[in-house]
């Protein structure tokens, strides 16, 4: 006989098997999702859940599709929360400490309480990266929160009204763009292939007959 | 404990850790082209016709489909019963992107440029999409030892020959600039401290040339495109799903019957060019299998351009990523990254033999892990299921400590989050459900050739990977169609008038299949799989 535990669905009672995660066991219940489901495996954001163990203080976290249904487990999703992304052109920006300034400048109301560390599914150091934001070091804010999946659990969590994942993807895009070393060998690349300099040998591999391109396959050298 | 395994799964990780030094002082030997072909036809899914179907109706009639996919287009339009006023415009644009991952991204963000009046619909969120869900990496010819030509040849050769080539000139030409597009709007790709990006090989690569942004690079370019669409300020509606396409008394596509997801409301988005660009077919479960793919990938797109006259290429050739999660069931059919193997883990099986080297390209290792559970070299795991080994811990030895959490962190947590330290023991693995290498018809613009204005960018379109895709070319895929979707659109609206609006091909579609004596009881496309159980 299967293991079954009892949990409930926005206050509904239903028992499930064991082994299930929250959105399996949401689709055992019979719910067909369609908000609060998305890759199903941990990189889209789009499960944040609330729970509370019966009986316990402690309210968590967690996305729906990676945590396993628990005896007793008090669930609640949050399909949309309204985080509070500010919009810009990134060719206008500057990597500096007035950027974080003028677009989230409330990340100086933190309190320092790190609900959000707390919070977070892929146990990033949240509050670790919005102080990060907060003294202008981007590339150490690009570098704690890059394993963001932007889900929004913190951000439900923050007394001060933080949006995190929008200023841990304002730090990214402008240490992808402006921080991190240029790669000389695309710009290179790129010239090259604008200036025509491989178009004779294209055209020369796609008129050859299908033989005689089978034979260079089957026969080119892998570089170790 | 380094892994909930139990006593049977033990004892053959022993062996597998008992064979690990001899293994990593040899490199497995790459197979033969006939040793190659003898193991896709004897164990590829692909090669057992029990899983298709004859596709009765429409312009591919005669040939096959996964039974799943005939079934959908063997089904009924909901404009046959629900009816909608397309004399109610609700949304009148340029160009209408249908789907809202990678490509269609790509694709507004390049019309917008171009000045167009470009909309996004997508039926649930913008960013919900495999792209998202990509983690190993996108190729590009960029480095000193590689070119755009040798990226031709793998990728040519890797799809058996079966590719467009006008496509895959597309593909590898514009790869670099896709890159560099991509940098300059802040992805940050792995680099070094000079500024040289970090390339591994793919299965079937023949240069270094997979970037990556750790195990998330789908998901960092995702995030990026998606940031860029709403600075932009791109109108993005979404749980909005396109259910048919519209056409007008010339027969040019004119745009598409929307339906809100959660009202169940029909709306009429009229546009001078549309691009399907909604993604793959995972979630219809061919033969069964589990998969990698997101929630949304039900082949929509397909169902609704075929429909409409625009015929399908390669709609029979399914790409099986060789190491999909077996066990712990709560991640069955969960990508394992092929990068896992790029930084050195090896296929082991149940004896501890590497019995296959580790990149040949994903059609030939899935076969592979097939034949050895088939052959009783698999490894059973609780649930009935069976897989083989990917060693792990090879990679720290390889790498050095540390270098599992640098490399794939997206794995390591997904593996800890069920206590499995994938650096101290090997994980099981078998296919899993993961591309469709066909879809519709596009010429070498991107447009279909049966419809006027009708693009295709994405998995939803077929011919640029033949019957099997390289790992990191559908990254790429999506950014170089779905940009040069935009593009193309964004020139092409300028001389397209519309006539008046028609949904006419649904009747006689319909009237196909009635004739067919074709009645599924279901109605297509499928929108959002039927995970629901509703028996008690």
């Amino acid at each position: 006989m299967e293991e079954m535990v009892n949990v409930y669905f926005y206050g509904k009672k239903y028992t499930v098997p064991a082994a299930l995660t929250i959105q399996t066991a949401m689709e055992y219940a019979g719910y067909t999702l369609k908000r609060g489901v998305g890759c199903r495996h941990g990189f889209c954001g789009a499960c944040a859940t609330i729970y509370r163990i019966k009986g316990k203080n402690e309210l968590k976290t967690g996305l729906a599709c990676t945590t396993q249904v628990q005896e007793g487990m008090y669930i609640t999703q949050i399909p949309y929360f309204p985080t509070d992304k500010r919009t810009y052109d990134i060719n206008d920006l500057k990597a500096n400490q007035q950027v974080m300034m003028e677009l989230y400048p409330e990340i100086y109301s933190c309190i320092g309480c790190n609900a959000c560390t707390k919070a977070c599914p892929q146990s990033l150091k949240t509050m670790q990266y919005i102080a990060y934001a907060q003294r202008g070091d981007l590339k150490k804010c690009a570098e704690e929160s890059f394993d963001c999946i932007m889900c929004g659990t913190c951000s439900v969590r923050c007394p001060a009204g933080i949006s995190h994942p929008m200023v841990g993807l304002l730090a990214r895009r402008l240490n992808g763009k402006y921080i991190e070393p240029e790669a000389k060998h695309l710009t290179k690349r790129v010239e090259e292939i604008n200036n025509g300099d491989f178009d004779a040998a294209m055209a020369e591999m796609m008129a050859k007959p299908i033989d005689e391109v089978k034979d260079l396959y089957n026969n080119r050298e892998i570089e170790k | 404990m380094y892994a909930p395994y139990n006593d049977s799964m033990m004892e053959s990780v022993k062996k597998v850790e008992a064979t690990r030094a001899a293994r990593m002082a040899t490199e497995p030997r790459r197979l033969t082209a006939d040793e190659k072909d003898d193991l896709l036809s004897k164990f590829h899914p692909d090669y057992n016709n029990d899983s298709f179907d004859e596709i009765k109706v429409g312009p591919n009639k005669g040939q096959r489909a996964p039974i799943e996919l005939a079934k959908m287009l063997h089904s009924t339009s909901r404009l046959v019963t629900d009816k909608v006023d397309l004399n109610k415009i609700d949304y009148d644009v340029d160009v209408l992107v249908i789907g809202g991952g990678g490509a269609g991204s790509s694709c507004a963000i390049e019309a917008h440029n171009a000045g167009a009046n470009v909309m996004i619909v997508t039926k649930l969120r913008i960013g919900d999409a495999n792209t998202m869900m990509a983690e190993g990496g996108i190729q590009a010819a960029d480095k000193e030892n590689d070119s755009p030509v040798q990226h031709y040849l793998d990728c040519f050769g890797g799809g058996h020959f079966a590719a467009r080539p006008e496509l895959v000139k597309r593909l590898v030409t514009e790869a670099p600039d896709a890159i560099k597009w991509l940098n300059e709007l802040g992805v940050e790709f792995d680099k070094d401290t000079d500024g040289t990006m970090v390339t591994t090989h793919g299965g079937g690569t023949s240069r270094k040339r997979m970037h990556a942004a750790k195990d998330y690079s789908g998901a960092e370019i995702m995030r990026t495109l998606r940031d860029e669409v709403i600075n932009l300020g791109i109108p993005v509606i979404e749980f909005t799903s396109a259910v048919e396409l519209i056409k007008d008394d010339k027969g040019q596509v004119a745009g598409a019957v929307l339906l809100n997801m959660e009202t169940g409301d029909y709306m009429v988005a009229k546009a001078k060019t549309v691009v399907i660009a909604t993604g793959g077919a995972g979630r219809m479960h061919y033969n069964g299998f589990p998969t990698s793919n997101h929630y949304g990938a039900t082949a929509d797109g397909l169902v609704l351009g075929y429909r409409a006259g625009a015929p399908l290429l390669y709609q029979d050739s399914i790409q099986y990523h060789p190491t999909g999660a077996v066990y712990p069931s709560q991640i069955l059919g969960a990508l394992v990254t092929e990068k896992v193997r790029s930084v050195g883990a090896q296929l082991v099986n149940a004896n501890g033999e590497a019995y296959i080297h580790p990149l040949e390209t994903r059609d030939v290792n899935a076969s592979g892990v097939i034949r050895e559970c088939r052959e009783g070299r698999g490894v059973d795991a609780p649930g009935g299921v069976q897989g083989v080994w990917l060693d792990t811990p090879m990679i720290e030895i390889l790498g050095g400590e540390g270098t599992i959490e640098k490399r794939i962190p997206a794995m390591f947590r997904m593996y800890m989050n069920y206590g499995i330290d994938m650096r101290k023991v090997p994980i099981l693995i078998y296919p899993t459900l993961h591309y469709q290498n066909g879809g519709l018809e596009i010429n070498g613009d991107g447009f279909t050739n049966a419809i006027p204005n009708l693009l295709v960018a994405g998995e939803a379109a077929g011919g640029i990977h033949g019957t099997n895709r390289l790992m990191g070319n559908s990254l790429l895929d999506v950014i170089v169609f779905g940009r040069n979707a935009g593009k193309k659109a964004a020139a092409k609206y300028k001389e397209v008038t519309l006539g008046s609006l028609n949904i006419d091909h649904v009747a006689s579609y319909d009237k196909e299949l009635k004739d067919a004596g074709l009645e599924t009881g279901e109605v297509s496309p499928m929108l959002l799989p039927k995970y629901a159980r509703h028996e008690r």
